[in-house]
């Protein structure tokens, strides 16, 4: 039986790993996550529905979606520009300005929460300078866009600087002896061959910024139909012993993560189908 | 004076070359080094400065400014003030739940991640990429969400809650789930960093202990895991920071007890939260601290894998 399962091998120890993997995996991720599926099926439609359709639930999905949307692109644009100058160029304190791109990810959530909300309030080193010109960014709505492009940052370029890395010169040079401007060997040559890298580093800083709870909540404020992010209205339902309209919204969320994931990795498989048929 | 500044320029730039004949071919040689002509893959010197200058302007300015706000909000009041914050029961109880969270979570995914790197990488097995799938699944789930999934298991009103609170066990609300939770949203740090090393590597060296009369996990000891040592320890090191830093998990499990079930990150909030904020920055300057040595560790130990991959790839040449 396991011969059809698995291809024959000397190597001993395959039923007891993944036998344990699969133990595992199933008590700490399988069935704690399908408990979200099946306490949403016990809530009946009607509830459900009235649950994720609340008008201050819908304010906290316009504001996370939007301010991800926001985060990711600003993320993509300047993500590009910073792994764009890692790979190509040499410059003083590049392995430093290298390092700092992973801060994010070794900063605990609830540090940069705070550290943001100390920069960009009033009296902060941004802040003092940005608010007097009518930015207001802590507990506001670019508050949000701040702590999101934080947080998303390095998923942009840790995904875009192998892609940059494996680019074949030799590409760059044919399309600059046919005579093409910079701009056009960029349009034309080099986009097209880092848009796959471009677009899971997109998926991935947008389900990141969807989900993040830490380092927003400190820097948004929670104001009601204001600048409430999604994740906060869950906890906030707990806190109420509401589990079943806070499990109703996580699914939500957990679904739209999943779909914009989905979503990437359909269109990923379309480009890569289209350019086949070329090379 | 610009024949002068010219032949200078020709000196400097050949030194050893002989003087031209005349001012003609001179003018003709010198010409040719002082146009430098930009590649055709690079981008023009102004481009590539204001793209450095946007770079290393926005990281620090965007990344490094808050990392530096925190030490700066936590010595506003100076030292005294800043060492009051761990003179603390609170504080203390925070320092030592985190480290005792992180002491039970990072090994049991550290064998974790060992069994399904083997099983994944040494096997070929139907439905592989879609059990990858799933390891990787917990970091697509937001950490709140990760959190209310124990609530919904192990809560009073979760599956197994009645039957726990029966026998007196509490998970929810005390350290179980917080141990629990950091569990989850660690899972696939180790196993994610290994399992592409030892892909990569193949089956030939197990293949040849089992072959000398090793057994099993003789070859896993002295063949497979001395090959992915700094994959493992890269793996540790990113679950240790995460299992430490982990808020959003935590805090929807956690119930907030003061001195209780307080992990470190939760501890900042409270204090944040009461405005005492040069504490919370003191005790976040810890956990800014961890996470500074974390990258710090990352850049040592990618390098390691890096001098350590360039060299088998030059011995394998020899063969």
């Amino acid at each position: 039986m396991s011969r059809t399962f698995r291809q024959y091998s000397v190597i001993p120890g395959f039923g007891l790993t993944l036998g344990y993997t699969i133990t595992y995996l199933s008590l700490i991720v399988l069935i704690p996550l399908s408990m979200l599926f099946f306490r949403t099926a016990g809530m009946g439609w009607e509830r459900f529905w009235s649950t994720i359709s609340d008008p201050r639930v819908v304010a906290s999905y316009k504001l996370t979606f939007g301010a991800s949307l926001i985060a990711t692109l600003i993320n993509v644009v300047f993500g590009g520009i910073v792994a764009w100058t890692l790979v190509r160029y040499k410059f003083p304190g590049k392995t430093l300005i290298d390092a700092m791109v992973d801060l994010p990810f070794a900063i605990p959530t609830a540090v940069s929460g705070i550290a943001l909300t100390a920069v960009y309030s009033k009296n902060g080193w941004i802040g003092q300078y940005l608010e007097p010109m009518g930015f207001k960014i802590a507990f506001a709505y670019p508050g949000v866009v701040v702590a999101m492009t934080f947080i998303g940052l390095p998923f942009v370029v840790r995904t875009l600087q192998p892609a940059i890395e494996d680019l074949h010169k030799e590409n760059e040079e044919a399309s600059a002896s046919l005579g093409a401007t910079r701009l056009q060997t960029f349009r034309y040559v080099i986009l097209p061959a880092i848009l796959p890298s471009l677009l899971t580093g997109f998926a991935m800083a947008f389900a990141r910024a969807l989900g993040e709870y830490g380092s927003i909540v400190f820097i948004s404020g929670n104001l009601p139909m204001k600048t409430e992010i999604t994740t906060w209205i869950i906890t906030q339902k707990l806190d109420q012993y509401d589990t079943e309209g806070a499990t109703a919204i996580a699914l939500v969320m957990l679904l739209s993560s999943f779909a914009v994931l989905f979503t990437i990795n359909a269109i990923q498989w379309w480009i890569s189908q289209r350019h086949r048929g070329v090379s | 004076m610009s024949g002068d500044a010219k032949v200078a320029r020709n000196d400097s730039q050949l030194p050893g070359s002989q003087q031209p004949a005349s001012d003609l071919q001179a003018d003709v040689k010198i010409r040719q080094p002082a146009t430098r002509f930009r590649g055709a893959t690079e981008e023009p010197v102004w481009i590539r400065y204001s793209l450095i200058f946007l770079t290393v302007s926005f990281l620090v300015f965007f990344l490094f400014l808050p990392l530096l706000s925190v030490f700066a909000e936590a010595f506003r009041k100076g030292v005294n003030a800043y060492l009051a914050a761990f003179n603390d029961r609170a504080a203390l109880a925070a320092i030592k739940l985190t480290l005792i969270t992180a002491a039970i979570a990072v090994p049991l995914n550290i064998v974790f991640g060992l069994a399904a790197s083997w099983s994944i990488a040494k096997f070929e097995f139907w439905g592989k990429s879609f059990l990858l799938t799933l390891i990787d699944l917990p970091f697509a789930v937001s950490p709140v969400i990760s959190g209310l999934i124990f609530v919904l298991l192990f809560g009073a009103q979760g599956l197994l809650g009645p039957w726990l609170t029966s026998q007196g066990i509490q998970i929810i609300f005390a350290v179980p789930g917080i141990v629990i939770a950091t569990i989850f949203v660690t899972f696939p740090f180790v196993a994610r960093e290994i399992i592409p090393l030892m892909h990569e590597q193949g089956t030939e060296e197990e293949q040849a202990a089992i072959t000398l009369g090793a057994n099993g996990w003789q070859t896993f000891w002295y063949v497979t895991l001395p090959n992915v040592r700094w994959a493992l320890l890269y793996g540790v090191i990113l679950c240790n920071a995460r299992a430490m830093g982990e808020f959003g998990a935590v805090s929807v499990v956690s119930g907030h007890l003061r001195g209780k079930t307080n992990t470190l990150p939760l501890h900042v909030e409270i204090l944040h939260n009461e405005f005492n904020f040069v504490a919370a920055f003191a005790v976040a300057s810890l956990l800014a601290l961890l996470g500074v040595v974390t990258l710090a560790a990352k850049i040592y130990v990618e390098s390691r894998v890096r001098s350590t991959s360039t060299s088998e790839d030059l011995s394998s040449l020899d063969h």
